[in-house]
């Protein structure tokens, strides 16, 4: 049986890229997998008894070594705020390559407690910083420092003890550019060194933790149960500058979601399903189902579709229990039919996810199909001709070219980069000033402009003459001749609507990180959990690859 | 040290600064990246081009031809290594073109430089006593080390080379005559038996 992949005018619409969920292709999971037989050790560990100072961490094995360098730093609680726009954090992080020097260290805390205003160097990989979740904190070291663990309820709502408001790589403030560390066989794969660094920093939390209410109470106090480590993640928020990042990445966007829709197909065409998938996947499923009801979420948008996922997944797990059969050939086809037509897209996306954990061997090799050599599809084709460019208009941006962008509702916001603190924005175009000074960031309006400019073109005029006088849309007719090769590079939809949620967009990108407990704080930023439930670093050489769905167990 | 990463970013938004259009600025990032990583001090020269532009008038070329002469002001870098890269399978029928009056000439390297990958010859560029061979967008050799690259060319010449060795035949032959002393001289039973195949298999 050959199942067609799904079609991307369906698939890269925002509300459905929007209900993505992690999966056994995410970063985070990807990372862990390819780092657990590396060696892990505390390096340094130098706090006061108030848990400031300097700590490192690192993974090594035979030659290569990367360490996390931690600066904890006293801040006071009108300066702590995850906004871009704060200056200092409880803990800011950089992820060396190697073995730091004490000059390293010394060079690196003046700079890293800067963030963006610090300047890091090619031995720097990544950065960030993080603040403290201060009410969860304090609990935990008064209740380690009296003998007692903390309260479970209050943890689970929160879910961390810290969270990041950042993390940075490739080549930002000073960081080594990709190019330096692309080859090495152990980060073929997106942001592996970013999750590495959130990774560790969680770790750091829980050193801190213990750190601060053994010097609190040295005769009482006990350590931090496993157990409740291993159920903590790190937070993270996250605003729109993740947003403009999948429209700037098309061929990096496009193999994220190629591989999971090869994933999906080669699952739908297995024909006979072993007993012990069959299992797992049953298990999955009925495990999950505690995540969903642990999400926490004061988001009246966000809590409509946890109440929708929750209603079709107990849908699902009746029909799985009652109805389903799965001796019949293509089981999985089958489920994947009925998803689509009996529940919502948040339900359909997350049993695509679940459906993938009893097949590692499908998914495995996808992972390091992930990334992209972005460079090598830069160049336009410009030998090919203007019939060329709107055959592939027609066929890929279809449902683009029939927004009608001559009404305000079409065109009401527009994307910039705010002056003070060089970040990605989103406003109003007809109440706000700065319009004229708009990113490259409304794909689809650009598209239907450039269409409507080549219909009245004779066909065989060449691109190298069309765009001597149409240089204004270079940018999307580069976008055009990428998306004839890769069907997933662009968003079906358009980002500068009057409906566009853009925290769809940061949905994406996260669920391919591996977010769990998306926790929208508006329509623009929203906070999520990293690691929740993950093996200990001290746990990696044997650990359970399902322990995402198992975070409460 | 500034990263690539950041070179690129800052170029690209300088240029639409600069009033080029997104697609133009997108060039101009990735070539001043490229520029940058082979040593040519682009990020200075871009700086100088448009502080430059705000003051005075520069040409856009449109269509290349094998002799372009300015109108006049000076031609604007940029647009004639966009074109270049644009038209170069035109351009590349002409064997050789030159282009007079062309400010910043520093700024077109890295935009020849990728015209070179793209038709896969070697291109030699010369200007004022400059002189540059582009190598497929992986090198680019040159006899300006340490020199001033000047602001402006009168007239810059740029030959497309065609694909032939590097080398005499006689520094091949001694070469080869030398690789060949890795060969092991074949017996008659290895004759027999070491490739595989038998020596009727003319069937």
């Amino acid at each position: 049986m050959n199942i067609e992949l799904r079609d991307p005018n369906i698939i890269m619409k925002l509300s459905r890229l929007g209900s993505f969920h992690q999966s056994r292709l995410s970063f985070l999971r990807s990372f862990l997998s390819e780092f657990k037989d590396w060696q892990y050790n505390r390096d340094l560990f130098d706090l006061d008894q108030e848990g400031y100072g300097t700590a490192v961490y690192s993974f090594k094995k035979k030659d290569r070594v990367y360490s996390l360098i931690c600066y904890a730093n006293k801040i006071n609680d009108d300066e702590r705020s995850d906004r871009v726009i704060a200056t200092k954090w409880d803990a800011a992080f950089t992820l060396h390559d190697g073995v730091p020097l004490k000059g390293d260290i010394d060079r690196l805390r003046n700079e890293v407690p800067k963030q963006e205003v610090g300047r890091l160097t090619y031995k720097e990989l990544t950065l960030s910083r993080a603040n403290k979740s201060v009410r969860v904190f304090d609990h935990v070291v008064e209740s380690l420092s009296n003998g007692n663990q903390p309260d479970l309820e209050l943890l689970e709502k929160v879910g961390y003890l810290y969270r990041t408001t950042a993390v940075y790589g490739s080549g930002k403030f000073g960081l080594a550019d990709r190019f330096r560390i692309k080859n090495r066989e152990e980060i073929n794969g997106p942001f592996r060194l970013e999750m590495m660094l959130v990774y560790l920093v969680r770790q750091f939390t829980f050193d801190q933790v213990n750190h601060v209410a053994r010097n609190k109470n040295p005769n009482s106090a006990v350590k931090l149960d496993p157990k409740i480590c291993r159920s903590l993640g790190i937070g993270n928020s996250t605003g729109l500058g993740m947003a403009p990042f999948i429209v700037n990445h098309p061929t990096l966007l496009n193999n994220w979601i190629l591989s999971r829709e090869i994933a999906l197909k080669k699952i739908r065409e297995i024909k006979i399903v072993k007993t012990q998938d069959r299992d797992l996947f049953k298990d999955c499923v009925k495990s999950s189902l505690k995540n969903i009801t642990s999400w926490n979420t004061e988001s009246e948008y966000q809590l409509k579709k946890i109440k929708l996922l929750l209603k079709d997944i107990k849908k699902f797990t009746s029909f799985l229990e009652k109805e389903f059969d799965f001796q019949k050939d293509y089981p999985f086809n089958e489920i994947y039919l009925w998803l689509e037509k009996e529940t919502c897209e948040e339900c359909i996306e997350y049993v695509v996810s679940i459906m993938m954990e009893p097949f590692g061997d499908i998914v495995q090799p996808l992972v390091g199909q992930m990334s992209s050599e972005e460079e090598k599809y830069f160049n336009i084709p410009t030998e090919r001709n203007v019939g060329d460019l709107k055959k592939i208009l027609e066929n890929k941006y279809s449902n683009i070219l029939k927004i009608n962008f001559n009404i305000d509702e079409s065109n009401q916001k527009f994307w910039f980069i705010s002056k003070n603190k060089e970040e990605p924005r989103l406003a109003n175009r007809f109440e706000e000033n700065g319009a004229d000074l708009e990113q490259p960031l409304a794909i689809a309006r650009d598209i239907k402009k450039l269409y409507e400019r080549l219909l009245p073109l004779k066909d065989n005029l060449k691109i190298n003459q069309f765009l001597i006088d149409n240089s204004d849309l270079r940018h999307v007719v580069r976008r055009a001749f990428i998306i004839e090769k890769f069907p997933y590079s662009e968003i079906q939809d358009n980002t500068i609507g009057e409906k566009l949620v853009p925290i769809d967009m940061l949905r994406l990108k996260l669920s391919f990180f591996g977010a769990l407990k998306f926790d929208p704080r508006s329509d623009k930023w929203l906070r999520i959990c990293m690691f929740q439930g993950a093996p200990l670093p001290n746990e990696l050489k044997d650990y359970d690859e399902q322990w995402v769905y198992k975070t409460h167990s | 040290m500034k990263s690539l990463s950041e070179i690129e970013t800052t170029a690209k938004r300088a240029s639409r600064a600069a009033g080029y259009s997104w697609g133009i600025a997108e060039e101009v990032g990735k070539s001043i990246r490229l520029s940058e990583l082979f040593g040519f001090p682009a990020i200075n020269h871009l700086n100088q081009y448009y502080l430059n532009k705000k003051k005075e008038n520069f040409e856009e070329i449109k269509l290349i031809n094998k002799i372009n002469k300015s109108e006049g002001s000076s031609y604007c870098p940029i647009m004639v290594g966009v074109n270049f890269i644009d038209q170069v399978k035109n351009i590349e029928t002409f064997k050789k073109c030159s282009v007079e009056n062309l400010a910043y000439p520093l700024l077109i390297l890295s935009f020849l430089s990728r015209a070179s990958e793209i038709i896969g010859k070697k291109l030699l560029i010369s200007f004022d006593d400059c002189k540059f061979l582009l190598n497929f967008n992986v090198s680019i050799s040159s006899n300006i080390l340490d020199k001033e690259i000047p602001k402006l060319a009168k007239k810059i010449e740029i030959s497309f080379l065609d694909n032939k060795d590097n080398f005499s035949d006689q520094d091949w032959k001694n070469l080869y005559k030398l690789a060949e002393d890795t060969f092991v001289e074949e017996t008659e039973s290895l004759k027999q038996g070491a490739a595989g195949a038998g020596l009727t298999d003319n069937d």
